[in-house]
């Protein structure tokens, strides 16, 4: 078939679809853009309803909602769909009615104050840990605002590369002009999955498990010893790499034998209350099923500063959904844990995530992707776990009389604590101890981003990435290395061999033994 | 409240940094946040300190932006150059400059100016301490300012440069070889050379387009070159910077008598810059420099990455990605917590004094609409002329007032509000967030930010220790 039946006939079934925005008129003329996804609330998941933003003309908000069986929506008039959208209802361009600030819709997820603050100066590029070792990745920019932008007076599919960023999300902390860079990719990415990428292809259901690791893990832990001898396995690793595409290179991660849930079940749960201070702890997966270690320092660290800490039911934090793309899978799971951790916070906890990449999941990319009841709520009262104590507790005091027997680590800082302004924590808090060196092994990404270095085809570019990080922990003089974020551990001990704590085992050496 | 510091500096810039340094080495405990990563990353790496004494408008620039009632701008006086949109641009007169000697010009600069305020001597510590900290810098040697060419084929009078431009100064008269690349297109090698020989520069010069050597696509970012370059990749079995070499080494003779200097834009390795230029002098027989370019600009990165060695060298504690949204104070204006956002919790850190380096109008320290100009993080007053008309003037190279729009201070740099009087006594301003200056005209930026910072951290400093 040529190219051009085949977009008709691609047209016709999204149309279709009851959530899928019209497609351009074709008798409209050049410069109209159609509806786009942009200037609609959050359509992520199976329960999404449409809500027509603001001043959006009402005709053009029953067409989208409900498009008609006979194809796209014709156009009503010209004052309903203009270009750059004005809102000109009712016929008058009289400039004394014509508010500059107020002249594009915006939905939750109107990208286009984003894209316009762009200025081009590519200091997001020149953050890019991916485009600093490959070159065939087009950058942030591209990703982002330009790519938002290219799609405005077409229908152009999304460049399949955006699958090759690493959503260390770098960008976003690196651009001068707060542009949402991380959030432009994350809606372009759960487009190219959702229109593009063939779901019945190896690269998806990949994705797919890989997005879903909890899944998994749940099914493993209950039989932790068989799930590691079978992980162990070299024929697994083989057959995981022939099949699925997820590298052999790497040593899956060992399970738990008994996972922090059940630990924290056995103990009873909470040993300490205090309605005046509380704190619910978001666990997420890995501390969970393969570090309770941390989970338990967690508990036994708070504890000892007298907080109540609650342990509600949840699910994964998203982050390796976004990553992949799996809008749908991180709605699902975003719900329970947005209804759970409201309900604690209605009890007075704040919510505390010993995993970076969760809590920045929970305070950034929640309220920037869903539209979820309270979700700004468990934004506003998410914190990680150190910088909460920091935050409200005398730590420096605390640590003053600390004494710990002459330990160096390494420590590599996750580019998602970067983005929460927390790179520097560790090393500020354990500046003054007694008996302990924490030494920053620099400002580079440790390349495996979650998933990302898991895929056969990005584990080369995931280890260029991490050379700087491996060569710097090398130099530094201890050889145990430290950072919060789980994925970043496996990376530095693929790298170097090191075993990997986090700071929340050495607060509870420090303060709690 | 858990995060306390003695000086608290808000901005992680080339002012930032210098008053965190400056007070840090007066003994107190200080921090520095940041919105975002230091924007150094867009900076030239260049060092200014004073280049030019532009023009000012009769009025001395100040009309209006004084809130001075005794002489408002008016249309029927013909020295005054006209705001916009009035009668057209006038003649505009030729600046002094390029100056040889930074310091002896301050005196001619208008009143109210950050050096006038400051003063010469905060200019030659503020140089000092940067000579101090950041290695691989040079033009310490002299007061006299250097002649830089830049990747528009001008030449800039600049006190401090890195050494990887040492060898294309326009004082020195060697044949020079500009290298571009096809795939870069903002640097163009050969108008480069075309326009530094339009400005007379004393020595033949020629531009040439290579091809960088294969294996990269012709969108690679600039990183990724340097990187290539610091590692030496093997480019199709040839090491990356013999293989750069190779591609430049028949165009030597391009200029008359053969170069004996070839530059290139600015992407000759990062960690591993000076090894990388050695080699490929090495490989080509004549000096290699680099020539600083736009956004986002290795020698920027590089200034960043020693500038923030230095903080911790000094003791200082930093965070970055953390904007600063509110504060809190006493009723006469004494601050004692600045929020900082925390993605959408404020969270309060206390200090005993503050310095706000947030950069101007371009780095959003200061902000406009319609309504008005401001400053966004304490609010404090920036003079501008309430008719929006005034804020600037047809020429678009001429006496902009909007470039000198900013916080007013007094000599310690405190905050003024409009009755001329302190705002907030434990605040200091620094760098672009303060106003009087036309830092893009007299090519003073930087010296700007070092003069004021050390002004500004020593005495935050000074008066937390009392």
């Amino acid at each position: 078939m040529t190219g051009p039946d085949d977009t008709d006939d691609s047209e016709e079934q999204r149309d279709d679809r009851p959530d899928s925005p019209p497609r351009d008129d074709p008798g409209s003329g050049p410069g109209v853009p159609r509806l786009g996804r942009d200037e609609q609330p959050a359509v992520y998941g199976p329960d999404y309803q449409f809500e027509p933003p603001d001043g959006l003309d009402e005709s053009v908000v029953t067409e989208a909602a409900h498009p008609t069986a006979d194809g796209p929506p014709a156009m009503t008039s010209g004052a309903t769909r203009t270009d750059g959208g004005a809102s000109t209802a009712g016929g008058d361009l009289d400039p004394a009615n014509y508010d500059a600030v107020d002249v594009f819709d915006t939905g939750d997820l109107d990208l286009r104050d984003g894209s316009d603050s762009c200025y081009k100066c590519s200091t997001c590029d020149t953050s890019c840990p991916v485009a600093e070792v490959d070159d065939s990745f087009p950058g942030p920019k591209f990703q982002g605002p330009e790519q938002w932008r290219l799609k405005r007076k077409e229908d152009a599919d999304i460049d399949p590369s955006i699958t090759d960023c690493s959503n260390c999300m770098r960008c976003d902390s690196a651009c001068p002009s707060s542009v949402p860079l991380s959030q432009m990719h994350n809606e372009a990415r759960g487009e190219y999955v959702e229109e593009q990428m063939e779901k019945l292809s190896t690269e998806y259901v990949r994705n797919r498990i890989l997005s879903n690791y909890r899944f998994f893990a749940a099914i493993a832990s209950r039989t932790p010893r068989l799930a590691n001898f079978v992980t162990g396995l070299s024929v697994t690793q083989w057959a995981g790499e022939k099949l699925l595409g997820i590298t052999g290179e790497r040593e899956f991660p060992d399970f738990a034998e008994e996972t922090f849930r059940e630990w924290w079940r056995k103990r009873g749960g909470a040993q300490v209350e205090n309605p005046d201070r509380r704190v619910a702890y978001f666990h997420g997966c890995y501390s969970n099923y393969n570090t309770p270690e941390v989970g338990k320092a967690m508990v036994r660290v708070y504890e000892a500063f007298g907080y109540e800490v609650m342990v509600p039911p949840q699910k994964c934090s998203g982050t390796p959904m976004f990553a992949n793309g799996m809008l749908a899978d991180a709605r699902r799971h975003a719900e329970t844990n947005v209804e759970e951790l409201v309900a604690a916070i209605g009890e007075g906890a704040d919510v505390i995530a010993s995993c970076t990449s969760c809590s920045l999941s929970l305070r950034q990319e929640y309220p920037e992707l869903f539209d979820l009841h309270g979700i700004e709520d468990v934004a506003d009262h998410t914190f990680e776990a150190l910088e909460y104590l920091r935050i409200h507790e005398d730590l420096d005091g605390a640590l003053a009389d600390a004494e710990l027997d002459g330990e160096s680590f390494a420590y590599h800082a996750p580019c998602h604590a970067r983005n929460q302004g927390l790179a520097r924590q560790a090393r500020e808090t354990f500046a003054d101890v007694d008996g302990v060196t924490v030494e920053d092994v620099g400002d580079s990404c440790s390349g495996i981003s979650g998933t990302y270095g898991w895929k056969a085809e990005k584990y080369e570019t995931s280890m260029k990435i991490g050379a700087e990080m491996f060569e710097h922990m090398e130099d530094a003089e201890g050889d145990v290395g430290m950072t919060e974020c789980p994925t970043c551990a496996m990376q530095m001990a693929h790298g170097t061999g090191y075993e990997i704590r986090h700071p929340l085992q050495l607060l509870e050496s420090a303060l709690v033994e | 409240m858990a995060i306390t510091s003695d000086v608290l500096v808000v901005g992680g810039g080339l002012a930032g940094v210098t008053a965190a340094l400056a007070a840090a080495r007066e003994g107190v405990d200080v921090r520095l946040v940041s919105h975002k990563q230091s924007t150094l990353s867009q900076a030239s790496g260049l060092v200014d300190a004073l280049g030019y004494v532009p023009a000012v408008r009769a009025d001395g620039g100040t009309a209006g932006a004084r809130d001075d009632p005794a002489s408002p701008a008016t249309d029927d006086d013909p020295t005054r150059t006209p705001t916009a949109g009035r009668t057209g641009v006038r003649d505009r007169p030729d600046p002094e400059g390029p100056l040889v000697d930074p310091f002896d010009a301050i005196d001619r600069l208008p009143a109210g100016h950050p050096y006038r305020l400051v003063g010469a001597d905060a200019l030659r510590e503020g140089l000092a301490l940067f000579d101090d900290v950041v290695d691989g810098y040079r033009g310490g040697h002299t007061d006299r300012n250097a002649l830089v060419p830049t990747f528009g084929g001008t030449v800039k009078p600049t006190a401090r440069y890195p050494a990887s431009v040492a060898a294309g100064l326009a004082s020195d008269d060697r044949p020079m070889l500009v290298v571009g690349f096809r795939s870069l297109t903002e640097f163009d090698a050969r108008q480069v050379a075309a326009r530094l020989e339009a400005a007379g520069v004393p020595f033949p010069v020629a531009g040439v387009e290579v091809a960088f050597p294969a294996a990269f696509r012709d969108d690679a970012r600039v990183t990724r070159f340097a990187r290539s370059l610091d590692l030496d990749e093997s480019i199709d079995g040839t090491p990356a910077r013999r293989a750069l070499a190779a591609a430049v080494e028949p165009h030597l003779d391009a200029v008359a008598d053969g170069a004996a200097r070839v530059g290139f834009p600015a992407f000759l390795g990062d960690d591993e810059a000076p090894a990388v230029r050695a080699d490929l002098a090495g490989h080509l027989g004549a000096d290699v420099f680099e020539v600083p370019m736009g956004p986002p600009s290795l020698p920027g990165l590089r200034l960043a990455d020693r500038l923030y060695d230095a903080l911790d060298d000094a003791g200082v504690r930093y965070e970055t990605g953390v904007p600063v949204v509110g504060y809190e104070a006493t009723d006469e204006g004494h601050v004692e917590a600045l929020l900082v956002d925390r993605k959408g919790t404020e969270v309060p850190y206390a200090a005993d004094a503050v310095v706000l380096a947030t950069g101007g109008l371009v780095g959003k320290g200061i902000d406009s609409d319609r309504e008005g100009v401001r400053e966004p993080v304490l609010g404090c007053h920036v003079p501008h002329p309430e008719e929006r008309y005034e804020w600037y003037v047809d020429d678009a190279f001429g006496d902009q007032p909007y470039a000198r729009f900013g916080v007013h201070a007094d000599e310690r740099l405190r905050p003024l509000d409009a009755d001329g009087a302190v705002q907030f006594p434990n605040v200091r301003v620094a760098g672009a967030t303060l106003g009087g200056a036309d830092v893009a005209r007299e090519k003073s930026a930087s010296g700007v930010s070092l003069a004021t910072g050390l002004a500004a951290g020593r005495d935050a400093a000074v008066e937390v220790a009392r």
